[in-house]
């Protein structure tokens, strides 16, 4: 679950790590009232769950009232488009209206889980702000990682190591290491798995300072989170995927217009690859799990037939732990409450395929059977 | 022969009276495999469909069943208790069959398992199954497999019973199967696997299925170059599926261009396996093989 800037901040400070005097504000007025508390200058913030926001323009700086009004005019209410956010953009609802930070230096601290050394690690480097993508491409030596094994957790000399490969003079170096260990404290104590500063800087008056915040927390962990699960941001998700993960599917909504039921990640990836290479293009994975019963299945087949670009459903369930008869009943349902009338094409194999078959051609449906992944993927490429 | 288990492993199942738990342990008796225990903490001294005693802890189990496999289904928040259990009973094979574990619990259940002689499969996996001894540890639909000499190891649950479908239809049987989980971090590793492969005389040939995201399948390509002498076909799925709508950059630092399927098709290419080109390749690319075509 993503956090957004002004909630991961809260959290940031909190614990004890400086960040920058900040008003939450949803409306012009507000934007200008909090220009005017924070001297008549500052920064308006877009608060989106996507990165890459400044080249967006969802970073304005400005230097009256006025002007703090008639951007945030702008910014309020429109769909940010940024290289993460996808095609449609994530609405901006609120801004975080920031005070302007004397920045002498940006650096980039980040921890996530590295799956190759089976634990947290904490990246560093000296060349903060935007592009750090790019900086880790073209000059990986300018990226440092310390890896935390967790019985010892991070140990002073790796704070220390790191604050010198950032380059940081010895008076920096102290207070540094602190924002490093109180960091590795939020991420363990918060269940993220991503806690990401960029920048952090080095203020004229040598502090350092948290001038932004990403923060994700992993899904798994949100059952023994109840304070953080109010964080979650409806608005920021793509509306069929919000409802998908409601009913606890996943669900990620693509651009064609085969709308396709899977169960399991790794056959669904499977599906949507053989469905390409046959010429049809997914509007959607799906995985709808393992332990499935025909409601559920109704629910992710009721998602399917409500994404307008949804022309004809592919299915491919290979029955385990869901049987096949359940998925079968689970689809007729969900076609007879939307009334829809979208060609499918179903491939089952495994646990009860026969019954599951009977029950679909006995559904009144148009089905098409396959037997292969071959088969189901052309004659999904001529359903129309 | 096939890896890890035979027809003399001896399996509790820790859960066995949730619903999953019974379901799966009748299936896997049902199949042929021995569950000769059953563990859930409060309900000792059940019997689990009138034969399969059920103990209050792993340790007590195993003292008096001489179990050596544990097979495990208990929910997401106690699951790290219960690998950690089974390990402190000295069990030495443990498939964890949970999903949705938290990771920060796993890497610590990890460091702990790394000075341990238990190996885990798992989790979010399917279990492992060897069809020539009939024993299937794990969730797997057991009737599509056929014994034979063709091992399967994946990251994957139902695309693994995809790829064995697709080759028992081709009359191509298994030594043995295991899905080694989709979780950030797991148990056993495709190099883990692959050297129990190595191992095994009865395994002629090996289909290895990796998908998109981490950097185990270039891992696993630099163990096949170096050390691995048995011809193996690999498939790569998600090369299709979108990049996921992510907000920062540090997976991306520490995996770069290596998480992507074209990435590592090259790897495993280069390191000598033959690349199965679509997921409906699975059965004929690995009777080519097996032909010498």
């Amino acid at each position: 679950m993503k956090l957004h800037e002004y909630q991961a901040k809260e959290i940031l400070s909190r614990y004890g790590i400086v960040i920058p005097r900040g008003i939450l504000v949803s409306t012009p007025q507000e934007a200008g009232k909090a220009t005017e508390e924070l001297g008549g200058a500052a920064v308006l913030k877009a608060q989106v769950h996507a990165g890459g926001r400044g080249k967006a323009g969802g970073i304005k700086l400005v230097r009256s009232v006025a002007e703090a009004e008639r951007e945030a005019q702008t910014l309020l209410g429109q769909n940010l488009v940024t290289h993460q956010s996808g095609p449609q953009g994530v609405p901006v609802n609120s801004l975080l209206v920031e005070e302007l930070a004397d920045i002498q230096r940006e650096l980039y601290l980040a921890l996530t889980i590295d799956r190759g050394f089976g634990g947290p690690v904490l990246i560093g480097s000296p060349s903060g702000g935007i592009a750090i993508e790019e900086v880790a491409a073209s000059n990986p030596e300018s990226i440092h990682t310390e890896p935390i094994e967790p019985v010892l957790g991070l140990m002073p000399y790796q704070t220390r190591r790191l604050a010198a490969r950032l380059g940081l003079e010895p008076e920096l170096s102290r207070p540094a290491a602190q924002v490093m260990n109180l960091l590795y404290r939020i991420f363990t104590d918060n269940d993220c798995s991503l806690i990401e500063i960029n920048p952090l800087i080095i203020t004229g008056d040598r502090r350092v300072v948290a001038l932004d915040a990403k923060m994700e927390v992993e899904d798994e962990s949100l059952f023994r989170h109840a304070d953080l699960q109010q964080l979650r941001d409806r608005a920021q998700e793509d509306e069929l995927e919000a409802e998908a993960a409601d009913q606890d599917i996943a669900y990620v909504n693509l651009e064609g217009n085969v709308g396709c039921l899977v169960n399991g990640a790794g056959l669904a990836m499977a599906t949507l690859d053989v469905a390409s290479a046959a010429g049809a293009a997914p509007a959607n994975f799906l995985d709808v799990g393992g332990g499935a019963d025909a409601e559920k299945v109704a629910k992710a087949v009721g998602i399917i037939l409500s994404d307008p670009k949804v022309t004809r459903v592919l299915v491919n369930v290979f029955g385990g732990i869901l049987r096949c008869d359940v998925a079968a009943r689970g689809i007729v349902l969900a076609y007879q409450r939307s009334g829809a009338r979208l060609p499918l094409v179903v491939r089952m194999l495994g646990t009860n395929v026969e019954e599951g078959k009977e029950i679909l051609a006995d559904s009144g449906l148009a089905v098409t059977f396959a037997s292969t992944l071959t088969d189901a993927a052309q004659a999904i490429q001529q359903a129309n | 022969m096939g890896i890890l288990v035979d027809e003399h492993s001896r399996i509790l199942v820790q859960g066995i009276t949730g619903q999953e738990g019974s379901f799966h342990a009748r299936a896997c008796r049902a199949y042929g495999t021995q569950v000769v225990a059953g563990v859930t903490p409060g309900k000792g001294g059940q019997l689990f469909d009138e034969e399969v005693p059920v103990f209050d802890s792993v340790a007590e189990a195993v003292k008096e069943t001489g179990a050596d496999v544990s097979l495990i289904f208990v929910p997401p928040p106690f699951a790290a208790d219960a690998i950690v259990e089974s390990a402190d009973a000295g069990v030495p094979l443990i498939a964890c069959i949970t999903e949705g574990i938290p990771v920060q619990d796993m890497v610590k259940v990890g460091r702990y398992l790394q000075d341990m002689p238990t190996r885990l499969i798992g989790p979010n996996c399917p279990g492992l199954i060897n069809p020539g001894a009939r024993c299937k540890i794990g969730i797997m639909p057991g009737d599509i497999h056929l014994p034979g000499r063709v091992g399967v190891v994946s990251r994957s649950g139902t695309l693994t019973y995809e790829a064995v479908g697709q080759l028992t239809d081709l009359d191509i049987g298994q030594s043995s199967c295991v899905g080694i989980g989709g979780d950030p971090i797991i148990g056993s590793s495709f190099v883990d696997v692959l050297r129990l492969f190595q191992e095994d005389p009865e395994t002629d040939l090996v289909v290895f299925i990796g998908e998109i995201g981490g950097t185990m399948e270039q891992e696993a390509a630099a163990y096949i170059e170096e050390e691995f002498t048995k011809p193996l076909c690999a498939l790569i799925v998600g090369a299709t599926a979108p990049p996921g709508k992510r907000m920062g950059h540090a997976g991306a630092i520490i995996t770069g261009e290596s998480a992507r399927a074209e990435s590592k098709i090259q790897a495993l290419r280069e390191a000598g396996a033959t690349i199965i080109p679509t997921p409906a390749d699975i059965g004929s690319t690995a009777q080519k093989v097996l032909t010498g075509g």
